[in-house]
């Protein structure tokens, strides 16, 4: 067998059959799958009721604030003390002052904060009954002020793309969601990388290695066997991720034709609800758009350049980390080399997080061109489709990144190839660059 | 077997070797001596391709060296090492295959000598489970195991009980025997008298001397003779008359002992024609250096030279 495929052998098993990968393995999406499943699990379950006492001092609430199963209104005139308060079976106390029509500011004290949809009720009850208040004041006709009214509704095309609803800044949140388990993967693989270049330097295993291999056999190998493992634990978490999810909603769904959490959840999400029922008719709204953003985004080109990337950042990063294993000689003395390695990426999800917003910036742009932060920040651009009206820019960007990480596989084989025979040497920059002239 | 042609190696200022050239014969026992940090580690690591000269030439059987060649070398470094969470059988196996066995061969070899060393039962251990001295086992087998034509031990004998050590140095007798070049690295001059044919004493990145044990001490003799007597301290000087040195003299329960150096173009006979009449002759012996003394003067000499004291 060739020396080089008994070196990945070698290294992928010896980590496959680790405890730790079969549990991370199966933990990885149970964990992904349960964090899923319970956030929307928790999002449908409502909190206890909540008893709000409002103090109207200027006695204009009093008796117009509409009760909710989960929120129901008391009346008082006069502040209540903390003490009192805290002794009180009320949850929530709102202080309505004498000069709220003038301020529109209202306190709310608490017990235990109460959750976003407490706080929107209580709040929209207070303003839908303000309103009217000021209407009164200022006699104007409700119906009028009906008409008038205005909440506008912005819908986004792209002139590219007759007829259809543009959903660009959904595709690129999605993304970003690539983007950064992208950053994720490529720093848990690479580091996993700069380990075994250490282990094989400490326990001073790499001078019999390399009296059979040549050294950049070796720390190819490494690489690649490690990036094996990377793509069989990807398979085997996307494989049962879905499996998982599936499987959970499915029970949720169930769990849902009980009609008391189906009214419990209208009531929730209540206004919002409403107005996109409006819109899609009587379906279900917010599994529709999912299956839309679903729709738009072309799925087999998305993972297709995941996979690319992902392969492709991951040896431009691995092979530097498996650089700055060689040249030291314990885990601790690494930081200082980390730092400038790992600083390019964290770049990278910072200009990603600004192509949600802005996919269109030079910044964005020239991210997603430049090798050391393309990985990230492409996938971003690959998730909305956009790239694809310019694909010189998707080739560009790939070219690039390939020839960079065959320079710094080269580069780092350099650096690699004296580093691992070096002991008990505090290594600097200098010196590394020195290593790249020696003869080896 | 191997030769060495003008090697040298700069690691940036320091110069690691400065035009060694040296010839292993084949089939013999060669010690490679020096000091520490001498430049021995690098020239091994030049013979086994580890790093490369920036100039000068390493001959396999006369001909160039090739990535290829490493096969056909078995290299136990200074710094043993094996991966700790691998267990023994595997790891050997692994090391067997990069040297270019096939598994089943490996196997059937790893065997072989895991039965004649009594380690059978450690097949499947973790190396962290074995002690020092049973790591080192392991890892002799893993070095000859694809039975090189070129062995390098560096320092074979360290870690090792006298028990072990000298099982590790009957298996090098052994493979001697079956035409195996053994290359020795070592600081211990007992065993360089006792197992090497030729040596080559580096020091200070040159190579200062070099040629057959026996030629060297020879070379290094310093025509000093042992000569056991019964005659007293004064007759036995006196008779030595301008021939020879008295160095040192001691009386024993039976004879006393004196060591002489010869003086000027004297020869042993000078000597003993002028003892003869004086003092009764049991024993004459010459003195001939321990590779032990051979090794402090010749280091000593070398750093007298001027041209090496600037470095």
């Amino acid at each position: 067998m060739n020396k080089i495929l008994l070196i990945i052998r070698r290294e992928f098993i010896t980590r496959v059959r680790k405890p730790s990968f079969l549990i991370m393995t199966i933990l990885g999406p149970l964990l992904i799958a349960g964090t899923m499943v319970g956030l929307v699990y928790l999002g449908m379950q409502e909190s206890d009721e909540h008893l709000v006492l409002v103090v109207d001092k200027p006695h204009v609430v009093t008796g117009k604030l509409r009760d909710t199963d989960k929120v129901r209104f008391f009346y008082a005139y006069d502040e209540l003390g903390d003490s009192a308060f805290k002794a009180s079976p009320y949850t929530l106390m709102v202080d309505v002052n004498e000069a709220i029509l003038e301020t529109n500011t209202i306190q709310l004290f608490y017990k235990d904060l109460p959750s976003m949809n407490v706080q929107r009720t209580v709040q929209s009850e207070l303003e839908r009954t303000l309103e009217r208040e000021k209407l009164r004041v200022n006699q104007v006709d409700p119906d009028t002020y009906a008409r008038i009214k205005t909440a506008l509704n912005v819908q986004l095309f792209d002139i590219d793309k007759a007829g259809e609803e543009s959903y660009e800044q959904v595709l690129a949140a999605v993304g970003f969601g690539f983007g950064y388990i992208m950053f994720f993967f490529v720093f848990l693989y690479a580091v996993q990388v700069m380990r075994g270049v250490l282990e094989e330097k400490s326990n001073r295993i790499v001078e019999v290695l390399i009296s059979s291999v040549k050294p950049f056999q070796l720390m190819m190998g490494k690489i690649i066997g490690i990036a094996l493992v990377g793509l069989a634990q990807f398979t085997i978490w996307i494989a049962l991720t879905a499996t998982l999810m599936t499987a959970g909603t499915a029970l949720l769904m169930k769990d849902r034709l009980d009609p008391r959490e189906v009214l419990a959840e209208q009531q929730m999400t209540g206004e919002l609800q409403a107005e996109l029922m409006k819109e899609a008719g009587a379906q279900a709204p917010d599994r529709n758009k999912v299956m839309e953003v679903v729709s738009r985004l072309n799925i087999p080109f998305v993972l297709g350049m995941f996979v690319f990337y992902f392969l492709a950042g991951y040896l431009l990063y691995s092979s530097l980390f498996a650089a700055v294993g060689s040249a030291v000689d314990s885990e601790t003395d690494t930081q200082q080399f980390m730092f400038p390695v790992t600083l390019p990426m964290i770049v990278a999800i910072f200009i990603a997080q600004m192509a949600i917003t802005n996919p269109g910036s030079p910044l964005v742009f020239w991210g997603s061109i430049i090798p050391f932060t393309s990985p990230v920040v492409m996938m971003v651009r690959v998730a909305m489709g956009s790239v694809l009206e310019t694909p010189w820019q998707l080739i560009l960007s790939m070219v690039l990144l390939v020839g960079t990480f065959l320079f710094t596989t080269w580069l780092a084989g350099r650096i690699y190839r004296t580093g691992i025979l070096m002991y008990g040497k505090k290594v600097s920059w200098r010196e590394m660059g020195r290593w790249m002239f020696y003869k080896g | 077997m191997l030769t060495c042609e003008h090697i040298v190696k700069r690691y940036g200022a320091h110069t690691a070797l400065d035009d060694v050239s040296l010839t292993v014969p084949a089939g013999g026992i060669f010690g490679l001596l020096g000091p520490n940090g001498a430049g021995k580690t690098s020239l091994i690591r030049i013979i086994t391709r580890i790093t490369a000269p920036d100039s000068g030439q390493v001959l396999l059987e006369g001909r160039p060296m090739t990535q290829a060649d490493v096969a056909h070398i078995g290299y136990l470094p200074e710094e043993r090492g094996l991966y700790k969470k691998m267990k023994v059988g595997e790891q050997a196996l692994y090391l067997a295959q990069l040297k270019g066995l096939h598994k089943a061969e490996a196997r059937k070899r790893l065997k072989e000598w895991f039965e004649r060393w009594e380690m059978t039962a450690w097949w499947n251990k973790k190396v962290e489970e074995l002690s020092k001295g049973m790591a080192q086992k392991v890892q002799f087998v893993s070095t000859v195991l694809h039975a090189p034509k070129l062995l390098i031990l560096d320092e074979p004998f360290s870690g090792f009980d006298p028990i072990n050590a000298e099982l590790v140095r009957q298996e090098i007798l052994r493979l001697r025997s079956e035409g195996t070049t053994v290359m020795l690295s070592t600081h211990n001059m007992g065993s360089v008298e006792e197992l090497c044919d030729h040596i080559a004493l580096i020091d200070r990145s040159r190579k200062v001397l070099d040629g057959r044990v026996r030629d060297i001490r020879r070379q290094f003799a310093t025509r000093t003779y042992r000569i056991e007597h019964t005659g007293n301290k004064v007759a036995f000087a006196n008779a030595l008359s301008f021939t020879g040195e008295l160095l040192e003299h001691t009386e024993g329960e039976e004879y006393s002992t004196a060591r002489v150096r010869l003086l000027h173009d004297s020869t042993v006979n000078h000597v003993l024609r002028q003892l003869l009449p004086a003092v009764e002759v049991h024993g004459v012996q010459e003195e001939i250096p321990r590779m032990h003394d051979v090794f402090i003067r010749a280091v000593h000499a070398h750093g007298a030279v001027p041209a090496d004291m600037t470095e």
